[in-house]
């Protein structure tokens, strides 16, 4: 498989460079419903990256919930954006300059904390499949778990009063 | 009989053991990859060609009359005079439409649907790809088509195309919850994705069909995964007799054709991932492993043109309400039972399950009887 290395290395590079691609036209492009689009590119770019790194797991479920719901979901909420797709509606408004300051701090803390990180490589390649997973989220993060699942029905509860119709 | 069973198994090593004698070895394993690549690039499209004219002919039989009889012998060339005439079509793309969206939806729209057939189990030893993760990554898959059809929609800039679309999401949000709940008694008792393992599992006769739990998951899965394939009587999305052809009404020539194409492929790719799940796929006697699985594959498809031949369109109420208030709770339900079934000892098990399952199934249809008027008494003046 040794013949493979390179062209692995040269299609994982090609890949990243087509997420950074398909987000940066995702940023740029004027039509929010053709940014949308290539969203769900970049989505699924990052969920082949995950394939390409042997988390079969996490690739799926990204497939599943970002591409197939949440970006559904976005859909439908550009859907319901009046003036989607006018080229006279500016890009930016007058927050511009507050805006790069702040982003521009959060920016350079993220770079430093990441030169910070030490990247710690495993000599084994750590398999996380859905069972350790499961035990995981049952055991050790059971609290969590239970928290995250009681605000999600809060949600659903909270959907339904605001939808329902008065009577 | 071996022989006939592995035949396709033993023709890739024909060709590999041929192409390593003087090739060397990382040319082998491409090769090895394009066998399974193009078998399943030519496997996808031929079934679905011949499936159009097998529901022409079934739908022409329940509703008497022939069907496709003029192009060859039974109309054998018809799929192909189609796509002749398909290819041939003048590409019309509305003024007003998005065209970058209205080109990229259908071209992008076949590549899920195709890809899903690496993890079907054709046979014994005939996966494309064994993925830990097979019946995941067919759930996954089959839910990104949604996003396609409604940019597809949305690209047309026509409202019976938009209508379409949004019937269609709001159908597939709704039946892709039960969907993935219907799957998960497969995965609680194998205790693995792989489609693979789920075949294995399944060997000898034990069917999962043949469990209390496995005949109301597999109902389950069956009916939402008809519903995903916007088949009848789910078939909003492309109502003829309200919404002209729903999300697909802009397109033409062969832009409609791989519209075509991907309903169907995904309606073959269900009902061999149904087959997988519960009718133990390619497992059965006598006969090869790759023809057990096109029987059963085969004899799902054709219940579905039963269904599409045989049920009025639901009305969209009828199908929130079955999805939501309906699968939903019954899935749920059903992997209560399962965890039951694997839980207790041999015979109890059956009993105690299929107790939970059936109380549970008269439960929800008394829950869901449809609220009837009180009949009205009428007194009248002369009395």
């Amino acid at each position: 498989m040794d013949a493979f290395a390179p062209l692995a290395t040269f299609a994982l590079y090609g890949l990243m460079l087509g997420i950074l691609a398909t987000a940066v036209v995702t940023v740029t492009v004027r039509n929010l419903f053709h940014a949308a689009i290539f969203l769900a590119f970049t989505l699924l770019g990052v969920a082949i990256l995950y394939f390409f790194l042997h988390a079969d797991f996490i690739a799926a479920i990204q497939i599943l919930l970002y591409v197939g719901a949440i970006m559904t979901l976005v859909i439908f909420a550009i859907m319901l954006t009046s003036r989607m797709s006018d080229p006279s509606v500016p890009q930016s408004n007058r927050q511009r300059i507050p805006a790069l300051v702040v982003t521009g701090i959060v920016g350079v803390f993220l770079i430093l904390a990441i030169l910070k990180t030490p990247w710690i490589v495993s000599g084994t390649l750590q398999t996380t499949n859905a069972v350790a997973l499961g035990k995981a989220l049952m055991g050790q993060f059971v609290l969590p778990f239970e928290v995250i699942s009681l605000v999600l029905l809060v949600a659903l509860i909270g959907a339904i009063v605001t939808a329902r119709s008065d009577q | 009989m071996q022989q006939i069973d592995q035949i396709f198994v033993n023709a890739k090593h024909a060709i590999l053991d041929l192409a390593s004698g003087f090739l060397p070895e990382w040319v082998v394993i491409v090769i090895s990859i394009l066998v399974s690549v193009t078998a399943i690039a030519i496997f996808g499209p031929v079934t679905m060609m011949y499936l159009t004219l097998l529901e022409r002919k079934a739908i022409g039989r329940i509703q008497n009359r022939y069907g496709p009889n003029r192009v060859g012998k039974w109309g054998l060339l018809q799929p192909i005079a189609d796509g002749i005439k398909m290819l041939t079509k003048e590409d019309i793309v509305p003024q007003s439409a998005d065209k970058f969206a209205h080109f990229l939806a259908p071209v992008v729209i076949v590549i899920p649907a195709l890809l899903i057939f690496a993890v079907i189990p054709f046979g014994r030893g005939m996966t494309a790809v064994d993925l830990s993760i097979g019946l995941l990554f067919f759930l996954a898959l089959s839910s990104t088509t949604t996003i396609w059809i409604f940019v597809a929609a949305w690209g047309s800039r026509n409202k019976f195309s938009l209508l379409g679309g949004m019937r269609s999401v709001a159908q597939m949000i709704s039946y892709e919850i039960p969907m993935v709940l219907s799957v998960v008694p497969v995965l609680l008792v194998v205790g693995s994705f792989s489609t693979v393992s789920i075949v294995d599992a399944q060997a000898g006769g034990n069917w999962f069909i043949f469990t209390p739990w496995g005949i109301v998951g597999f109902l389950l899965f069956f009916l939402t995964g008809v519903a995903e394939v916007n088949r009848t009587p789910f078939d909003l999305p492309e109502g003829e007799s309200e919404i002209v052809a729903g999300f697909h009404t802009e397109y033409s020539g062969m832009k409609f054709a791989l519209f075509y194409m991907a309903e169907f492929m995904s309606a073959f790719t269900i009902s061999a991932i149904v087959a997988t799940a519960y009718l133990g796929g390619w497992q059965g006697p006598w006969l090869p492993s790759w023809l057990w699985l096109m029987i059963k594959a085969y004899f799902l498809i054709l219940v579905m043109m039963w269904f599409r031949g045989t049920f009025p369109r639901f009305r969209v109420d009828q199908l929130m309400g079955f999805a939501w208030k309906f699968l939903l709770p019954l899935a749920l339900l059903n992997i209560f039972a399962a965890g039951v079934w694997i839980e207790l000892d041999a015979p109890i098990n059956y009993l105690v399950a299929g107790a939970i399952v059936a109380v549970s199934i008269v439960i929800l249809y008394w829950a869901n009887k449809p609220d009837m008027p009180k009949k009205r008494t009428y007194r009248y003046a002369y009395e």
